[in-house]
C-alpha cells in the first residue's frame, strides 16, 4: 500500500473543502473495498478523510413520507430498520443478499453505491483494464468472461456494477443527495448516478471530484410485493450472476431492476409496461439492445427466468 | 508529511495508546504492536474471516480497516472472549463439538459466532430470514447463512453449526 496522510474530518463542509483542493485526496467511510484496492495498489490517494466521525447515520422520515437514509448508516442497520423492513422490503432483502455479515457491519450507504466492479481483470495490476488504467485495453473481451456485463457494454469495457442494495434503489427510484466542494448541494436521480463505460469506464459515476454523499431519499412506500431474487455460484457470500429486484402490484403491474448485467443497475421503464405480458415479453424490451459475448449469453435466459420465477412468488 | 498517526482504543479492555503508521490494519496493530496473535491473518482481503474481532459490539473483518480509525473503541479479541480456565461458552462448545481441525480460522469462527447470536437476538435480518416482519429465529439455515463470511479450509462447518445452535440453546 502506497503511504498517505490521514485526517478525521471534523465537519462536512470541512470534508469537503479539503478533498476539493487535493485532487489525490479520498473519502473514507466503511473503507471496506477501498482498503482492499490500496493494498493491491488499484486505488492510490495520498491523503485520507475519515469521514466517519461526521453522524450522518439517521433514518428519517421525510415530509411526503418517504424516507432520508443518512449515507453513513451501515448496511447491517439499513436491512434492519423496522420502516425498511414494513415498506421497502425489497432493499432489505438486496442488502442481506450481499457480501457477509462482518462486511455488511462496515459498509456504509454511500459507499456501497460507491464500491468498484469486481472483474478479475481490474483486480489484477498485470492485465491491460481501461478502468484501471486507461487506454491499456479491455482483457475481459476475448478473455474470461462469464460474469460479465451483456448490455449497455462498449468496446472499451464489458465490467458489471457489484452493488445488490443499488438495484433495490433503482427500483425504487431513489435520489443521492450531494454536496460539493464550493457547498453547492444537487439531488441525483438513482438512475442518473452511475454511468455507462463508454470510451471512459474508469469514471463510474457522475459525481465531481469531492463531491460527498451526504443522503439517500426514497421516496413514499409503493405498495405491491417485494422480491429481490439473485442467482450466483455459491447459495451465500458471492457475486450475482444476475439479480432481478422487483415491486409488484396486486393487477400485475409493477417495477423491475437487472444486477450483474451491467455497468450500472439495468432498469427500463418501456419493459414495465410489458410486465403484465410475463417475463418474456418484458425482458425482450428491457434487453434488445443486449451484446452479450459468448460465454455470458446464458445470462439473457437466466434473467426471463428468473424474473418469471419472481413473478409467480409474487402472485402466490 | 505525516505518515503517522496518534490513537487510542480499549482491547479487551485494556487502554492501548500507538503512534502508528497510517497504513496499519487493524489487523496488523493487533498482532504486531499488540503482539495479540489469536486474530488470525487470512486472505488480508475480507474474503475469509480468520481476522473477525468484534468492535463496539460488532463483528467486522480486522484486515480491511485502519486501525487509526477507531479512536476510542472497545475492541474484543478471542484472548478477551475467554481464556484457559475461563473460557466462553462459545470457545468451550467449540471443543465439546469438535468444531475445528487445524484451528487457524477457529478464533474468526468464534468472535463471528458470538456476534451472531446477538445479532439474531436484536433482530437483524438475514438472506434466509423467511418473513421480515417477524423476530429472527436461532435456526442452523440462520446460523449457515450468517457464518457464511467466515471459510474452514478443513470443512468443520457442521460441527460449527452444532456449537452454535448449543450456545444459543436450540434445538438441533
Amino acid at each position: 500500500m502506497r503511504a498517505f496522510t490521514y485526517e478525521r474530518a471534523s465537519s462536512v463542509e470541512a470534508a469537503v473543502g479539503t478533498a476539493a483542493s487535493n485532487p489525490h485526496a479520498k473519502f473514507i467511510a466503511g473503507g471496506t473495498n477501498l482498503l482492499d484496492l490500496m493494498k493491491l495498489e488499484i486505488e492510490t490517494p495520498t491523503h485520507l478523510i475519515d469521514v466517519n466521525g461526521l453522524g450522518l447515520d439517521g433514518i428519517e422520515e421525510t415530509a411526503d413520507g418517504g424516507l432520508r437514509i443518512g449515507a453513513l448508516v451501515r448496511n447491517t442497520d439499513l436491512a434492519a430498520n423496522d420502516r425498511v423492513r414494513r415498506d421497502y422490503g425489497l432493499l432489505s432483502r438486496a442488502l442481506v443478499s450481499g457480501a457477509s455479515g462482518q462486511l455488511r457491519n462496515k459498509a456504509t450507504t454511500a459507499g456501497n453505491l460507491l464500491q468498484r466492479t469486481r472483474c478479475p481483470y481490474f483486480y489484477d495490476p498485470m492485465q491491460p483494464c481501461n478502468k484501471r488504467n486507461p487506454g491499456s485495453g479491455c482483457s475481459a473481451i476475448g478473455g474470461f468472461s462469464r460474469q460479465h456485463g451483456v448490455i449497455g457494454t462498449s468496446d472499451a469495457c464489458i465490467a458489471t456494477h457489484p452493488s445488490d442494495m443499488a438495484i433495490a434503489l433503482s427500483a425504487l427510484e431513489a435520489t443521492v443527495e450531494t454536496v460539493k466542494g464550493d457547498g453547492a448541494r444537487r439531488s441525483i436521480p438513482i438512475g442518473d448516478f452511475h454511468r455507462l463505460p463508454g470510451d471512459s469506464p474508469h469514471i463510474e459515476t457522475v459525481l465531481e471530484h469531492g463531491e460527498f454523499i451526504t443522503a439517500v431519499l426514497l421516496p413514499p412506500p409503493l405498495g405491491g410485493k417485494h422480491i429481490y431474487r439473485k442467482v450466483r455460484d455459491r447459495a451465500s457470500y458471492a457475486f450475482a450472476l444476475v439479480s432481478v429486484g422487483v415491486v409488484i402490484q396486486p393487477d400485475g403491474s409493477g417495477r423491475f431492476a437487472v444486477g450483474g448485467v451491467a455497468h450500472k443497475p439495468w432498469r427500463v421503464e418501456t419493459a414495465e409496461a410489458e410486465l403484465h405480458k410475463g417475463a418474456k415479453a418484458a425482458v425482450a424490451v428491457a434487453f434488445s439492445d443486449s451484446r452479450p459475448t459468448d460465454q455470458n449469453r446464458y445470462k439473457l435466459d437466466l434473467v426471463e427466468r428468473t424474473l418469471a420465477a419472481v413473478i409467480e412468488d409474487a402472485r402466490g | 508529511m505525516f505518515h503517522k498517526t496518534a490513537v487510542s482504543f480499549k482491547v479487551n479492555g485494556e487502554v492501548c495508546d500507538l503512534e502508528i503508521d497510517n497504513r496499519t490494519s487493524l489487523l496488523d496493530a493487533l498482532r504486531e504492536h499488540l503482539h495479540l496473535t489469536g486474530t488470525k491473518k487470512g486472505c488480508d482481503h475480507g474474503q475469509c474471516g480468520a481476522c473477525t474481532v468484534i468492535v463496539e459490539g460488532r463483528r467486522i473483518n480486522a484486515c480491511l480497516t485502519l486501525a487509526v480509525m477507531h479512536g476510542g473503541d472497545e475492541i474484543l479479541t478471542i484472548e478477551g472472549l475467554g481464556q484457559p480456565g475461563h473460557l466462553h461458552p462459545m470457545q468451550q462448545a467449540f471443543i465439546d463439538c469438535d468444531a475445528f481441525q487445524c484451528g487457524y480460522c477457529t478464533p474468526g469462527q468464534i468472535c463471528s459466532s458470538v456476534a451472531v447470536l446477538e445479532e439474531i437476538k436484536a433482530n437483524v435480518p438475514s438472506h434466509v430470514t423467511q418473513d421480515l416482519t417477524e423476530q429472527t429465529a436461532v435456526t442452523a439455515a440462520e446460523i449457515r447463512e450468517r457464518m457464511s463470511g467466515n471459510i474452514c479450509r478443513c470443512g468443520a462447518y457442521s460441527n460449527i453449526i452444532d456449537a452454535v445452535m448449543e450456545v444459543a440453546g436450540a434445538p438441533l
